[in-house]
């Protein structure tokens, strides 16, 4: 049997490349979470994925997440990513204001990114700096919002039959 | 067993004759031979397949003939959810369809949209195409069903010829941006 590839490896191989560009380390239910600069991302994940050992050769999924409470970091990337050959998973995030929505996009290096970043903007209006084709996905194309960011509604506006005293407001 | 077929309209009787209205007896053929478009994109459609079968046999009421093109449709039945992004792709098949055309909404969701209160679902299939008859349920039974299609026998039985002309259907086609 080959040798195990352990979260500690990949985490000083990371930090020994990329230094002070990793914000942080956490594992949860033991797959490694690694929190990096925004800028550094397709560095970081071109590096993973072309990097001998670990070959983190495909990506999982990709998409984003919305913490209106945490200033100045309200919105986030996750990228899942695997690698096939050491069967080992790990997670990134990059963090960034609502105000500036704009990561650099890693379509060229997996180019199954491509959808799955449509789909973040999508939802989360984030931009992907360098996308060829960053439109609507799933939504309808005159959406003029982006409903998974938490100041919108769940509800639907345009719903006409409830009536809010049956439900207790 | 007697077999009853159909009340006859309203009308004149006499030793060899029964006179009645042009308008009563077309919409008693209508009313007995209407085609159905189902369009069916959920839990309401299995329902519907329930409807069809042998137990309680649409075609007792002159509907076995189900038409999957809009263009020869009568009657179209939209049962489940609606997506906005079906909004246009519903009232395209609308538009299709020839008059005279009737709509039914089977169930919740293609009523008012259902327990789907959100950004991605159309809250109700009459904010893109009218709807002439609404079918509660979650999903209706098939019982239901037929009696929505019973309620659309009795609008087409009383419809007068000349509705379809008239300044009220444009205007209620106008106000869907269909012309």
């Amino acid at each position: 049997m080959k040798n195990e590839i352990s979260n500690a490896l990949i985490e000083s191989l990371l930090k020994e490349q990329f230094g002070e560009t990793i914000r942080g380390v956490e594992e949860s239910y033991g797959m490694l979470d690694v929190i990096v600069k925004r800028d550094a991302i397709t560095d970081i994940v071109k590096w993973l994925k072309e990097h001998p050992l670990l070959k983190f050769n495909f990506l999982t999924d990709l998409c984003g997440v919305n913490f209106p409470e945490n200033k100045n970091e309200e919105l986030a990337v996750v990228y899942h990513l695997h690698s096939f050959e050491n069967n080992v998973r790990m997670r990134l995030h990059v963090f960034f204001p609502v105000t500036d929505p704009v990561v650099k996009t890693i379509s060229e290096i997996f180019s199954s990114a491509n959808w799955m970043e449509r789909e973040t903007y999508d939802f989360y209006g984030i931009q992907f700096k360098g996308h060829p084709d960053l439109r609507r996905i799933l939504n309808v194309e005159d959406m003029d919002y982006f409903p998974m960011l938490k100041q919108y509604p769940l509800e639907d506006a345009t719903r006409t039959d409830k009536e809010d005293k049956y439900f207790g407001r | 067993m007697k077999v009853k077929l159909t009340d006859a309209p309203e009308g004149l009787q006499g030793q060899g004759f029964f006179a009645t209205s042009l308008s009563k007896a077309v919409g008693l053929a209508r009313s007995h031979s209407i085609w159905p478009l189902p369009f069916a994109t959920s839990c309401c459609g299995i329902e519907f397949m329930a409807t069809m079968a042998a137990t309680y046999d649409l075609a007792r009421f002159g509907s076995e003939r189900l038409s999957f093109s809009p263009r020869q449709a009568d009657l179209l039945m939209v049962m489940g959810t609606i997506a906005k992004k079906m909004g246009p792709v519903l009232k395209q098949v609308y538009i299709q369809m020839a008059e005279p055309k009737w709509v039914i909404a089977v169930g919740a969701c293609a009523s008012s949209g259902g327990i789907f209160d959100t950004y991605s679902v159309l809250q109700g299939i009459d904010k893109v195409i009218p709807v002439d008859v609404y079918v509660p349920g979650c999903p209706p039974p098939p019982e239901a069903i037929l009696d929505g299609i019973i309620k659309i026998q009795e609008l087409i039985k009383n419809e007068p010829l000349r509705r379809r002309e008239s300044e009220e259907y444009k205007s209620l086609l106008a106000s869907y941006g269909i012309e």
